[in-house]
């Protein structure tokens, strides 16, 4: 892609200048919070607190402004009985929530990447119904990794994504800029426009209409901040950069894909060139400008990683890791009578619960003078459980390097997904990571999914030379990051063991083996179960001693079948932990 | 704001036709939705609930007691006033908890005054009208079995925390999710009356579309709702005139072993299927005014009402609404 062609073509002077893109952001999310939902925002301390500052002095002033806890309890975040005060007070105490209290304003959302499940759900639900009280929402996403995220359902509920995690501190220079108009004072938009944001939204695989929405609504906002009360390409151009590109989930067919594509399936452009080819053929419709500027702001990590057909993430942060997280803390089971203490917490609820029948007898065998108003006795107190599922995380790491794939890259694939149905009942995840020619690529997040699994695994391709080292390296980044949600992962090699290509990716028989060797006697040092499956047609020393290095178990399966493999991987898995 | 319309929902049919179907006959026992996030699921679900007439009740009663139930109800409501009351759609959040499903002890009333009462969870307050879950998939387990029997049953039964609590639950389930985020297990599946696959509409003109109206509807959505309202008074109309002819409506033999041929065609497991398709069929009959359920009736409603009953083979890649149209195009042309 010729990007320095779609810089000038898109005339924006904000771009290739994210400092410059986030305030134009905040300015925008500052005029019409509601419509736009909100912001998920990456940066670094001390940038954040300037770019939220920036922000609290852009909102008119006396608009509410609350920092979400990630404690907070359902009876705060959407008001009810206060059960302290009504305790005391022997009377119903309501209190407020808080996203009553925030009605019109902001809601800061700190780190936005550990926020329980059912949170965001409440979340979400509060900004779907948002019948005039609605809010605007600013994510902070402090996520290490770029497997950790916000949960999907909000991200996917805010216009913009501001990723500022380069910048340490930054000097935002006050300029005195004219008064925006109101947002509605600014056209909806006529068909070309749309068109143009629709068209653009159908070639990147955008498939959400709020984005459509979202677009539709940045695009007035930046309108409204020049004082027009129409849209001019430069509005629409905008849009597509900062609301539908973070959304790509493909990238535009080249112009001779273009071409390819014609013959088989009628591919979007194609689409959109028939709704308006009565217009002036020879002016750039606009959509193609829209989508020039769009494209210019896809971060060129997404284009290698759509290009190479990998993981298809639906913006940052997909449901994947989310899911996982949740199991951290397990499902609460409800309370069981017990004494809190080593470890486990009073239910305070349950245990007010289990005493509220007997009060009335128990005031009565009161002495008198003894006023109190609740009795609670040891029998009454609850304590709290909860089941951690023993969620294990198969990691799938197979060599489809050109020895082993011709013989046993069908094999090792039906094992996938038999596992994966299994899935259902054990409620286990499964990863795959591939490993062929110059490197290892992660194909499957940990997921249960059976419809992503199947769409991994026909994408899988075979051939090259076996960089073995590469392989147990990601195979050993995986099972970490599992390992740190609190999940245990569980490492099967599929290979035949015979490495050729080093950890550097140059070939070379000793180099490679040598690596593989230390990275296995890595991936053991840190603890993690691991089994080699040697896919070899007849068994050879090199998986045996790559069993060895990893302190694995090994199984020669000269001639496995999806359904034999799946048995031995379910008889070498480890004891399930539940906690 | 009003709500969005239902007539104002673009493209869509195959949804708009389930909620509809569920909406002549309750019965039929829930519809899936399996979508992308975005596609207009919730929309939909809330555009019917609002779309249809409100209801009466007697006055005061929490468990949206019929005026002729008076008293019947845990709370033996009395009032002999009965108000009218939109058809109550409970969005249900994903973190919910047993207790604010089901009911619960009603802990201010027991620490106040020592009463053991019972206060009425989602599902009490869900009677009558419809409950929407969205990602149902990533639900406990165990709260989506509870939603499903009392979906079922149509009356959820307390029996914990020393109450014993009997009290209608009739609702129109609504489930959504997206199978990318993972599964939900086959047997809850099998459950479920409908399913439907929505998708955003692939086609430029009807996405545009979509942007304006909600534009319309943002700059105001009373005149939006009142534009619209002639043609949600038509679907008003055919639900009620559906629900009318339901009861009078039999199918005859001949469609009912064209059923049993289909279902054993596709392989659909269990009784479930041909049961559903039954209903189906029938509520849509009865939706299209039809005199007798006849065979279009039941090939507009199988792929619906069978999708998600197939046996899933891993290996095979071929999707279930094929399958269920190449048997549909082999036994009847």
């Amino acid at each position: 892609m010729n990007q320095a062609g779609s810089v000038q073509d898109t005339g924006a002077d904000t771009l290739g200048n994210p400092l410059a893109d986030a305030l134009l952001t905040l300015r925008l999310f500052a005029l019409a919070p509601q419509l736009l939902g909100g912001l998920c925002l990456r940066a670094a301390g001390p940038a954040r607190s300037l770019l939220i500052e920036h922000l609290l002095a852009l909102l008119p002033a006396g608009t509410a402004l609350r920092r979400l806890p990630a404690h907070i309890d359902d009876e705060r975040l959407l008001g009810g009985i206060d059960m302290g005060a009504s305790l005391a007070l022997g009377r119903s105490v309501r209190q407020t929530g808080l996203l009553e209290e925030v009605a019109g304003g902001v809601v800061l959302v700190p780190m936005a990447e550990r926020l329980r499940p059912d949170l965001a759900g409440r979340l979400a639900q509060a900004m779907d119904i948002g019948s005039g009280a609605g809010f605007g929402l600013v994510l902070f996403d402090d996520g290490a990794t770029e497997d950790e995220g916000p949960p999907a359902a909000l991200l996917e509920r805010v216009a913009f994504q501001v990723d500022l995690s380069p910048l340490h501190s930054l000097d935002i220079a006050e300029v005195h800029r004219p008064r925006p108009l109101p947002t509605e004072a600014v056209e909806s938009g006529d068909g070309d426009a749309l068109r143009a944001l629709a068209g653009t939204a159908i070639v990147l695989g955008v498939n959400s209409v709020r984005a459509l929405l979202f677009a539709l609504a940045a695009a007035r906002a930046h309108a409204a901040l020049q004082q027009r009360t129409t849209l001019d390409d430069a509005d629409l151009r905008l849009a597509a950069r900062l609301v539908l590109s973070p959304r790509a989930t493909r990238l535009p067919p080249t112009e001779d894909e273009r071409s390819d594509q014609a013959r088989d399936e009628p591919p979007p452009p194609d689409r959109e060139s028939d709704s308006d080819g009565d217009s002036n053929a020879d002016a750039t419709p606009p959509e193609d400008s829209v989508l020039e500027a769009a494209m210019a702001a896809i971060p060129p990590d997404l284009l290698a990683r759509l290009a190479a057909g990998a993981t298809q993430r639906k913006g940052h942060g997909s449901g994947g890791g989310q899911r996982a997280k949740s199991k951290l803390r397990g499902r609460p089971l409800g309370a069981r009578p017990g004494m809190p203490g080593g470890g486990t917490r009073l239910a305070l609820i349950d245990t007010l619960r289990a005493a509220v029948p007997w009060q009335p007898l128990r005031r009565r065998e009161l002495p008198d003078g003894d006023t109190r108003r609740l009795v609670i006795r040891k029998s009454d107190l609850r304590i709290r459980r909860f089941e951690e599922r023993s969620l294990a995380v198969t990691i799938f790491c197979v060599d489809a390097s050109g020895s082993a794939a011709m013989a046993r890259l069908a094999e090792a694939k039906g094992a996938v997904e038999l596992m994966l149905a299994q899935a259902y009942v054990t409620r286990s995840e499964v990863a795959l990571i591939a490993f062929r020619g110059g490197g290892a690529e992660l194909l499957l997040p940990p997921t249960r999914s059976l419809t992503r699994a199947r769409r991994a695994l026909a994408d899988l391709p075979g051939g090259g030379g076996t960089p073995l080292a590469a392989g147990i390296i990601a195979a050993r980044r995986l099972a970490a990051s599992i390992a740190a949600r609190g999940t245990t992962p569980f490492v099967v090699f599929l290979t035949d063991g015979s490495a050729n290509i080093a950890a550097d990716g140059t070939p070379g028989r000793p180099r490679a083996r040598e690596d593989a060797a230390s990275a296995a006697k890595g991936l053991a040092g840190d603890g993690h179960a691991a089994l080699v499956v040697d896919i070899a047609q007849r068994p050879r020393p090199e998986a045996e001693t790559l069993a060895l290095d990893l302190r694995g178990r090994y199984l020669p399966l000269p001639l496995a079948d999806a359904a034999g493999l799946q048995r031995a991987v379910e008889a070498a898995r480890p004891e399930r932990l539940t906690a | 704001m009003a709500k969005f319309p239902f007539s104002a929902i673009v493209a869509q049919d195959e949804m708009k036709l389930a909620l509809l179907v569920a909406a002549v006959d309750p019965a039929i026992g829930g519809v899936m939705v399996f979508g992308d996030r975005g596609t207009g699921k919730s929309t939909a679900a809330r555009a019917l609930a609002a779309l249809l007439p409100p209801i009466a009740m007697v006055e005061d009663c929490r468990f949206h007691c019929r005026p002729e139930e008076r008293g019947t109800c845990p709370d033996q409501c009395s009032s002999g006033r009965s108000r009218k009351a939109a058809v109550p759609f409970v969005d249900m959040p994903l973190g919910a908890t047993e207790d604010r499903v089901i009911g619960a002890l009603d802990l201010e009333r027991a620490l106040r005054s020592g009463e053991k009462a019972f206060e009425p969870g989602l599902l009490a307050k869900a009677h009558r009208g419809f409950l929407y879950i969205d990602e149902i998939n990533l639900l406990e387990d165990h709260l989506v079995d509870l939603l499903l029997d009392v979906a079922a049953s149509g009356e959820n039964l307390v029996e914990r925390e020393g109450l014993s609590v009997r009290h209608r639950a009739q609702f129109v389930l609504i489930g959504s999710g997206n199978p990318e985020e993972g599964e939900l297990r086959p047997q809850l599946l099998d459950r479920f009356g409908l399913s439907v696959e929505v998708r955003t509409p692939d086609a430029i003109e009807q996405r545009v579309e979509i942007m304006r109206r909600c534009a319309a509807r943002d700059a105001d959505s009373q005149v939006f709702a009142a534009e619209w309202q002639a043609e949600d008074g038509k679907v008003l109309r055919q639900i009620a005139r559906g629900q009318k002819k339901l009861a009078s409506l039999t199918v005859p033999d001949a469609v009912m072993t064209d059923m049993a041929e289909l279902c054993r065609a596709v392989g659909a497991d269990g009784l479930r299927g041909e049961l559903t398709l039954m209903r189906a069929a029938r509520a849509l009959a009865a939706l299209h005014g039809a005199d007798a359920v006849r065979r279009e009736h039941l090939l507009g409603v199988a792929p619906l009402a069978l999708r998600h009953r197939l046996r899933r083979d891993v290996l095979d890649e071929t999707g279930s609404t094929v399958r269920i149209e190449r048997a549909m195009g082999e036994l009847f042309g």
